[in-house]
C-alpha cells in the first residue's frame, strides 16, 4: 500500500453577465428563454456573418485578472479553436490560444496558495437537448447560449485535496460575484467546474504521466466529491500497478460516481490560428489602470472593512461575504438613519440578517431595520406588566405550581411558556424567567 | 446605341435628364440578357422585379441603375450560393453591407453572377453551376473568381457590377474580359455579409466599364462598418474627384516585367508601352528590379507569394468552410466539389499540430517580409505598375486538373494582396486575332485608392483601349 499525493488543477468557466453577446448584439442572458429566440446571424454562424468583440467582456476579464493578481497582456488576440460538434455552429469556437488576456495570479487558501495559470475570454456554445419528437429520438440544438461571453480560469496543479479545491472555488466564486461580472449561478450553469486529477507517490516531484479531467460539474460539493472519488479510484489502480487511463469523465449525481465519457490518447488537435476577423487588441497602461481604479471592493477588503467599521467578528464577516445578497442587505440596513438613531449595533444587524433572513433577495433593508427596531422595542415592557402576567398565570395553574414545588422541573418551563404566550411575544424573555423563578 | 451599353456615369446622367426611362433601360438590358446569358452562363439568378424598384430611385445618387452582384454577397432578394451546391437555394436573412450601401445609394441588384465555387479559383470553371465564358471570345476563360461579374460588364449585360478579391479575383477577370476592376485596401469595404473565402485578404470591390464607374461604385460601397471589426473609421472621399488630377510629377515603378515568365511577351511590351504613356504625361517612371531578398529599391520576387498565399488561404478556407457541417443548410460535406475538398484538406494539414509551425507560421513570416518590401517601395513611389496576370486569358478547360492554376495566374497580385494593398486593372492591350485583352495593374499603398484612380483615369483618357471611355 503506497501513500499518494493528489495533484489537482482546476478549469473554471464563468459566463459574464454583459448585456450583449461576446461577438454580437444578442442578449447574453439566455436562461430559461424559448429555444433559439435569442439568436442572430453572428451567433448562428451564418455565411457572411462576422464577430465584433464585446468591449465590456474584455474589460471585465481584465478586471478579474487584476483581482487575481494576474499580469495583463499588453497585446492579446482571439484565435479559432476547431472541432466539429452540433452545438458549435461555425465549426470553431472563438477563444484565445497563446496570448490570453491575463497570465499568472494567485488565490490564497488555508491549505496554501493556488497559482493561476491564465485567464482568457471565449464564446459559449449552443446547448444540445435530447428529446422525442413524433416518437423519434432526436437531438435538438438551442443556440440561445451560443456566443455568450465565457471566461476560462485555469489554475496551476497546486491543489492537494478536495477541501482545498472547494475553498479555492468558493473564494473565486466570491471574487467573481464581488466584481459583479457574473451571477456565477451554478444551477443555471453560469459557473462550471472541471477538476483535473492525478496522483503521484508521496515525496515525488513533477507532474504524473496521466491526468483525468472531470467535466462540467455544477456544484462545489460535487466537485469535492468527484475529486475524492477520483483520488480513491486512482489509488486503487496504482496500487495494482496500473496507470489510470488519461480520459475525460463526468459526475453522475445518481450514482455518486464519476463515469468515463471519452478517452483521448493524445491531446486533441484544435488547429488553432489567429482569428482573422478580429484585429489584435492592444491595451495601454492607462486603460488597465482605469479598470483597476474602477474595480469594486474585493472580499478580503470587505471583511476587513466590516470588522473595523462595524465591529463584526470573523465569523459574521465571513458568513456575510459568502452571500452576496446578505452582504448587500447588511450594508443597506446598517447605513439607514433609523438604525443609527435606534443605536442598533453592526453585530446586531449582522446577526439578525445571518439568523433570521433565509432569503436576502425577498426583503429590503428598510424592512429588516423595522423588524430589528420592533424587536428591540418590545424589550422595554414595564416590569409591572411582566409581574402581573406571571401572577395571573401562577394563580390560574395551581397544579403546575404544586408539581414544580414537588420537584418536577418541567412544570417551570410550562409556566414560563404560558407567561410568554400571555405577553404575546413582548418583553425580555430572560427577565420573565428571572422574575418567574423568584416568584416560585 | 442600346441602353445596356451605357456606363454607370452616363446612365445616371441620362436617367436624371429624362432622356429615357428606367423601363427603357431595363428593357434593353433584359433583351440582351435573354439573348446572351445562355451563351455565356453569367447570371445564376435574376430579379424580375428590378425595374419596378428602379422607378422610385431617380433622385438618389445612383438613380436606379442596375448592378450585377457576385453570388457570394448575401442578398435577401435573391438566393446566395457562392456557386456551390452546398448552398443551393439558400436565401439569406440579411443583406451584405456592401450591397445594402449600394442599394441605399440608389442602385438595384439585377442579378447574381457566377463565380468559382466559394471563390476558389481564377477561371469560373469550378462553379457547380457550370463555367462562364469570356464574352470577348467564348473559347476562352473569363478568369475568376469574379468571372461572372466581369463577363456581365464585358457583354453589356449590366451597367455596373461588384466582385470580391483575395488575390486577383477582381483584377484578373477584369483584365481577361477587357474591363476595369478595382481591389480596394483590405478593410476599406466591409466584408459583412460576403461569404468568407480567406478572411484576412477578402476585399469586395467594383467592376465596371470605366475607371470613373469604379470610382462611383467604390464611393458608395466603402466605409467603416460596425459589423466588420477589420474596417477602419476613415472618411470616404468622393473618389470621382481624384479622376481629373492627372499624373504630372507622380513617381511610378514598373514591377515584375523582368520575371523570366514575362520578359519578352506581349505583356512586357504592353506594360512598357503604358509606362511611356505615363512618362509622356509628366510622370517619372523607374524600372524596379526584382530580387530574391527584397532589399531596398528592389521588389521581392512574387514566386514566394504563391506558397505563402496558398498556405494562408487554404488554412483560412478550411476554417471558414467548417460551418457547412451537414447539420444546417441541408447538404452534407460530400456535396463540396473537388476544389473545395482539396483546399479543406490542405488547409487542415497546414494548421495541424506539428505542421502549423512549418507552414502557417512560416507563411506569416514571409508575409511580413512582403509588407516591409512594399512599405519601402511606397516610401519612394506613388504607384507601382504591373499586370494582374502573366498573360492573356487561357482557353476553356485550362484550369482542369491543375490544383495551383489560380495561384499561378494570380502570382503577380498575390504579394500586394497578402499585405492588403489596393490596385486597379485597366485594359492596356488587345490582341486583334483573338480579341483578348491584357490589363495594366496600377497598385497603390494601403488607403491610396485616390492615387490609383487618378493614374488609371489619366491612362484611360490618353489611350484607346477602353471602348466605353471613348
Amino acid at each position: 500500500m503506497n501513500t499518494y499525493e493528489p495533484v489537482i488543477g482546476l478549469e473554471i468557466h464563468v459566463e459574464l453577465k454583459t448585456k450583449s453577446g461576446m461577438f454580437c448584439g444578442c442578449p447574453a442572458d439566455h436562461f430559461a428563454k424559448e429555444p433559439n429566440t435569442a439568436t442572430c446571424p453572428v451567433c448562428l454562424g451564418l455565411p457572411g456573418a462576422l464577430p465584433v468583440p464585446n468591449k465590456k467582456a474584455v474589460e471585465w476579464t481584465i478586471m478579474l485578472g487584476l483581482a487575481l493578481g494576474s499580469e495583463i497582456s499588453e497585446v492579446s488576440k482571439f484565435d479559432r479553436k476547431h472541432y466539429f460538434y452540433p452545438d458549435l455552429p461555425k465549426g470553431y469556437q472563438i477563444s484565445q490560444y497563446d496570448q490570453p488576456l491575463c497570465r499568472g495570479g494567485m488565490i490564497a487558501t488555508s491549505f496554501g496558495d493556488v497559482r493561476i495559470h491564465r485567464v482568457h475570454l471565449e464564446e459559449d456554445t449552443g446547448k444540445l437537448q435530447h428529446a422525442t419528437v413524433d416518437g423519434k429520438k432526436v437531438t435538438l440544438v438551442d443556440f440561445n447560449r451560443s456566443g455568450v461571453p465565457l471566461v476560462e480560469i485555469v489554475t496551476e496543479a497546486d491543489i492537494k485535496s478536495s477541501e482545498q479545491a472547494k475553498e479555492f472555488l468558493k473564494k473565486l466564486h466570491q471574487i467573481v460575484r464581488f466584481l459583479g461580472i457574473s451571477d456565477a449561478d451554478m444551477e443555471k450553469g453560469s459557473m462550471r467546474l472541471e477538476p483535473n486529477i492525478s496522483l503521484r507517490k508521496a515525496g515525488e516531484k513533477g507532474l504524473p504521466n496521466y491526468k483525468v479531467e472531470v467535466k462540467n460539474i455544477n456544484s462545489f460539493r460535487f466537485a469535492a466529491m468527484a475529486i475524492e472519488y477520483e483520488i480513491k479510484r486512482h489509488a486503487l489502480l496504482l496500487d495494482n500497478g496500473t496507470t489510470p487511463t488519461q480520459e475525460t469523465r463526468g459526475w453522475d449525481e445518481a450514482k455518486n460516481a464519476t463515469v468515463s465519457q471519452r478517452t483521448k490518447e493524445e491531446a486533441a488537435d484544435y488547429r488553432y490560428f489567429p482569428e482573422p476577423d478580429i484585429p489584435p487588441m492592444r491595451f495601454t497602461g492607462a486603460y488597465i489602470e482605469n479598470i483597476r481604479t474602477h474595480m469594486p471592493q474585493l472580499p478580503d477588503a470587505y471583511k476587513a472593512e466590516v470588522k473595523a467599521k462595524y465591529g463584526l467578528n470573523d465569523n459574521q464577516a465571513n458568513v456575510l461575504s459568502e452571500d452576496f445578497g446578505k452582504m448587500k442587505l447588511f450594508s443597506g440596513t446598517v447605513s439607514l438613519p433609523a438604525v443609527q438613531e435606534a443605536t442598533i449595533s453592526g453585530p446586531a444587524v449582522a446577526n439578525w440578517i445571518i439568523n433570521k433572513v433565509p432569503d436576502a433577495s425577498s426583503v429590503s433593508p428598510a424592512h429588516v431595520a423595522e423588524q430589528i427596531i420592533q424587536s428591540k422595542q418590545v424589550t422595554h415592557v414595564d416590569d409591572s406588566v411582566l409581574i402581573a402576567a406571571i401572577d395571573a398565570v401562577l394563580s390560574e395553574n395551581p397544579k403546575a405550581v404544586a408539581d414544580y414545588k414537588a420537584g418536577k422541573e418541567q412544570s417551570k418551563m410550562f409556566l414560563y411558556g404560558t407567561v410568554l404566550k400571555r405577553l404575546a411575544g413582548k418583553g425580555d424573555k430572560q427577565k420573565v424567567m428571572d422574575l418567574l423563578t423568584g416568584k416560585l | 446605341m442600346k441602353l445596356n451599353h451605357l456606363t454607370v456615369k452616363d446612365a445616371i446622367t441620362k436617367l436624371k435628364k429624362k432622356e429615357f426611362s428606367h423601363a427603357e433601360l431595363y428593357k434593353d438590358l433584359h433583351d440582351a440578357i435573354a439573348e446572351k446569358n445562355s451563351l455565356y452562363n453569367i447570371y445564376l439568378s435574376l430579379d424580375a422585379e428590378a425595374v419596378s424598384k428602379a422607378d422610385a430611385l431617380l433622385d438618389t445618387p445612383l438613380a436606379g441603375i442596375p448592378i450585377a452582384v457576385k453570388d457570394n454577397f448575401l442578398t435577401t432578394v435573391l438566393p446566395t450560393t457562392a456557386s456551390s451546391f452546398v448552398l443551393k437555394g439558400f436565401r439569406p436573412p440579411f443583406d451584405s453591407t456592401a450591397t445594402k450601401k449600394l442599394q441605399k445609394a440608389g442602385s438595384v441588384v439585377i442579378g447574381k453572377t457566377n463565380m468559382d465555387a466559394w471563390a476558389h479559383g481564377s477561371s469560373t470553371e469550378t462553379s457547380d453551376f457550370g463555367p462562364t465564358k469570356n464574352p470577348r471570345n467564348p473559347e476562352y476563360l473569363p478568369g475568376g473568381s469574379s468571372g461572372g461579374s466581369a463577363a456581365a460588364i464585358a457583354a453589356n449585360l449590366t451597367i455596373g457590377a461588384i466582385g470580391s478579391e483575395t488575390a486577383g479575383s477582381i483584377r484578373q477577370p477584369a483584365s481577361w474580359c477587357g474591363v476595369v476592376g478595382l481591389k480596394p485596401t483590405y478593410g476599406r469595404v466591409s466584408r459583412y455579409g460576403v461569404i468568407a473565402m480567406a478572411s484576412s485578404t477578402d476585399s469586395p470591390g467594383p467592376i465596371g466599364k470605366t475607371v470613373e464607374d469604379c470610382a462611383i461604385m467604390l464611393t458608395h460601397m466603402a466605409g467603416h462598418d460596425r459589423y466588420d471589426g477589420t474596417t477602419l473609421p476613415r472618411p470616404v472621399p468622393d473618389y470621382t474627384k481624384a479622376l481629373t488630377k492627372g499624373v504630372k510629377g507622380m513617381k511610378m515603378g514598373i514591377c515584375y516585367m523582368d520575371h523570366p515568365n514575362i520578359k519578352g511577351t506581349d505583356l512586357d511590351t504592353a506594360i512598357l508601352k503604358a509606362a511611356k504613356v505615363f512618362e509622356e504625361m509628366g510622370a517619372r517612371v523607374d524600372m524596379i528590379p526584382m530580387s530574391r531578398d527584397g532589399k531596398k529599391g528592389t521588389i521581392l520576387a512574387p514566386d514566394y507569394a504563391i506558397g505563402v498565399y496558398t498556405v494562408v488561404q487554404r488554412s483560412e478556407v478550411s476554417s471558414n468552410l467548417a460551418r457547412y457541417d451537414g447539420v444546417r443548410y441541408g447538404a452534407d460535406r460530400s456535396v463540396f466539389a473537388h476544389e473545395a475538398k482539396n483546399r479543406i484538406m490542405l488547409g487542415t494539414f497546414t494548421l495541424s499540430k506539428g505542421y502549423a509551425d512549418k507552414y502557417y507560421v512560416r507563411a506569416q513570416q514571409v508575409r511580413s517580409l512582403y509588407r516591409k518590401n512594399f512599405e519601402d517601395l511606397f516610401s519612394t513611389y506613388d504607384v507601382l505598375l504591373s499586370s494582374p496576370t502573366p498573360g492573356y486569358a487561357l482557353p476553356s478547360g485550362a484550369s482542369n486538373g491543375d490544383p495551383l492554376f489560380g495561384e499561378l495566374q494570380d502570382m503577380l497580385v498575390e504579394p500586394s494582396s497578402l499585405v492588403g494593398n489596393t490596385g486597379i486593372s485597366v485594359p492596356c492591350w488587345r490582341n486583334p486575332e483573338t480579341n483578348l485583352f491584357l490589363g495594366l495593374n496600377i497598385m497603390g499603398d494601403q488607403w491610396q485608392e485616390e492615387k490609383i484612380l487618378q493614374a488609371a483615369a489619366a491612362y484611360e483618357q490618353a489611350t484607346d483601349w477602353n471602348e466605353w471611355a471613348k
